[in-house]
């Protein structure tokens, strides 16, 4: 009773990215609190999967294993969720801000009548002092997010409402391996006690599904074009110059939005979180939107003919001019000096 | 077939709804859940004062964009059948009546203002709740709505209302047709595409990346552009034009015309609090400036490659 429950996701059978960062956040959390942290799993051919989970600090994996769960969907999994969460009263519930959390977690907390938090981009423990009635909550989660735009961070807690639950999208937290050698407890859940048959009127007819074609997150040199890059043509110089310094391709929204990237280059509050050694900025103007999913990069360096870009005052070097006049030099000078 | 406007485009949809189904769906109610929200995509100086915080209200007010898209599928569904009606769901402060006149000028047939100061600093799940009250009240076969809104970006008030009505719910859709008494809806998932087959009554909330929703229809905003709510003709002097129309009133609900109990509302409804807000301010890096000389870059490469930053 009283711990900490990460929802994981699977991806093709093996548990999602975000849902091994939530558990290593959580890990974090949870010692902090004093309580155990748990996982829960849900889908078809689940043997094994526990294995997967325990390295990363869980002491207990609850793993849900049925035909019917084989694939997401809202009502059997809420009804297996919100059943085990009364059974176990979790005093905070995590998922991935993924399109199955942000469908999945209302639900859930609707249900639980608790508070539910999207898109955290940092939670911390700590204390909260009611002047009104003088009481002070200890121990409570702090589930801080961007709001209006990006242009303020708030802070939400939920005092007095369990669990207290959060979503955090992918890249947001850092993954970390606690333990190979961990090993927790697996309790098989009884599905049949949850699932009820109106839980399974809505059918799957379909689905297509693409392989992940990029992973611009574990990329340790990133080249970024903006709007400022004017066209998916432009977008080849940014090409040569990752493929020449062993980097990856990123975009910011607006140049996903005016196609010249696809959405799985997209950094930002609402694509990716990246900190890489090197992120270079062509042609970014730097909305908060965007700089908060990169400014913890090592070094930043910006692109652009704009001397009153946001993005020039987080770089550590500001390059005046046109993309296609500098990009071309940058390759030929390390071209030139490189071993 | 039934001629109802004029423009290829709906001849086609007519078309495309008869040629699959028979007419079960004739007579269904559709309310779209819809919210005026101040618009944050484009925050510029201005918008911001001198102390760091927003200044709310110089952004324009604006239809939230996936619900005018949500709008769109309701229409879309209205053209296919005999008898559909779409009503427009707002809950909201009473200028929010302007974005019901603008529902009305697309083509929804009527609308209900949710309006109380009850309601005033509700999360989503109070919101959720007086909504779902009005919804039941409203009796509909299918509520659509936009995924979220551009002020608190959550996406939770859709699945939060079907839970509270008991309803499933689909979210993320693109499109939806219906096939027989089976509502197809295509949805848009990270990687890929799902298609999924439910019944109704349903939820389902509505991606930007669904088609756009049509323009005003001027003959539309004839008719509509003097529906009022009771409280805006109170506040306007004579307005003999809208109180001798009662077709185009526009209905205004507060809490006690949808039962809610008070507890549920607003803060002490809320189980989520704010505890702190911070304005976000750029921490400015001592940044080296450089030209798109042939020196500068030439040795910028160097910098950077004797930092092992790169190489």
């Amino acid at each position: 009773m009283n711990n900490l429950f990460v929802f994981c996701e699977l991806d093709e059978g093996r548990p999602a990215e975000v849902s091994l960062e939530l558990l290593t956040r959580g890990r974090s959390l949870a010692n902090t609190l004093g309580c155990r942290l748990e996982a829960v799993v849900l889908g078809s051919g689940l043997e094994g999967i526990e294995n997967e989970l325990f390295p990363y600090g869980a002491d207990v994996v609850h793993v849900a294993d049925d035909p019917v769960l084989e694939h997401y969907r809202t009502m059997p999994y809420t009804s297996v969720i919100t059943g085990l969460f009364r059974q176990e009263q979790p005093q905070v519930a995590l998922m991935g801000a993924t399109s199955t959390g942000r469908d999945l977690g209302p639900r859930v907390s609707s249900a639980m009548h608790s508070g539910l938090t999207a898109d955290c981009t940092s939670l911390e423990i700590g204390d909260h002092y009611v002047k009104k009635t003088d009481t002070t909550y200890k121990n409570l989660l702090y589930q801080i997010r961007p709001a209006f735009g990006g242009n303020i961070i708030a802070t939400i807690i939920n005092p007095d409402h369990r669990p207290q639950m959060a979503t955090v999208r992918e890249g947001v937290m850092k993954r970390e391996i606690v333990n190979r050698n961990h090993r927790g407890e697996l309790k098989k859940i009884d599905v049949a006690a949850f699932i009820r048959p109106e839980d399974l009127v809505v059918e799957i007819i379909e689905r297509h599904m693409e392989a992940r074609k990029v992973d611009i997150k574990s990329a340790q040199i990133i080249v970024s074009g903006g709007y400022g890059m004017g066209s998916k043509e432009n977008f080849a110089l940014l090409y040569e110059l990752a493929s020449v310094l062993g980097g990856e391709v990123a975009a910011s929204r607006a140049a996903v939005d005016a196609g010249y990237a696809g959405h799985e280059r997209q950094v930002g509050q609402t694509g990716v979180t990246v900190r890489p050694k090197l992120y270079i900025a062509c042609g970014i103007s730097g909305q908060i939107q965007h700089t908060a999913g990169m400014n913890q990069s090592g070094k930043i360096i910006a692109i652009n003919n704009d001397p009153m870009a946001p993005i020039n005052s987080i770089a550590d070097y500001v390059i005046n001019g046109d993309v296609a006049d500098v990009i071309p030099k940058l390759i030929k000078y390390y071209k030139a000096n490189a071993r | 077939m039934k001629i109802i406007f004029s423009r290829f485009a709906v001849l086609f949809y007519c078309y495309i709804c008869h040629f699959k189904s028979e007419n079960e769906m004739n007579g269904i109610k559709i309310v779209v859940l819809a919210k005026q929200v101040p618009d944050t995509r484009n925050v510029g100086p201005d918008a911001m004062k001198a102390d760091g915080t927003v200044n709310r209200s110089v952004l324009p007010a604006i239809f939230n964009p996936e619900d005018l898209n949500a709008l769109e599928q309701a229409l879309r569904i209205k053209e296919c059948y005999e008898g559909v009606t779409v009503t427009l769901l707002t809950m909201g402060p009473v200028r929010a009546a302007e974005i019901i006149r603008e529902g009305l000028y697309r083509g929804a047939d009527d609308g209900v203002l949710l309006t109380d100061r009850a309601f005033a600093g509700s999360d989503t799940l109070a919101t959720s709740y007086a909504l779902a009250l009005a919804v039941r009240r409203l009796a509909p076969d299918l509520v659509l709505g936009g995924r979220q809104a551009i002020d608190g970006d959550t996406a939770q008030v859709g699945p939060q209302v079907a839970e509270k009505l008991g309803w499933p719910q689909v979210t993320y859709a693109e499109a939806m047709q219906f096939e027989g008494e089976k509502l197809i809806i295509r949805r848009r998932l990270e990687r890929g595409v799902e298609t999924i087959a439910a019944r109704l009554p349903l939820v389902v909330t509505v991606n930007g990346t669904a088609p756009a929703c049509r323009y005003r229809n001027a003959r539309l905003v004839m008719k509509y552009k003097y529906a009022r709510t009771d409280t805006e003709l109170q506040a306007e002097s004579s307005d003999y034009i809208a109180a001798s129309r009662p077709f185009i009133r526009i209905t205004e609900w507060g809490v006690d015309a949808i039962g809610a109990d008070p507890e549920h509302l607003g803060l002490s409804g809320s189980p989520t609090k704010v505890k702190e807000i911070e304005n976000v301010i750029l921490q400015a890096k001592e940044s080296k400036h450089l030209t798109s000389s042939n020196a500068d870059i030439e040795s910028l490469v160097r910098e950077l490659l004797e930092n092992h930053t790169i190489g």
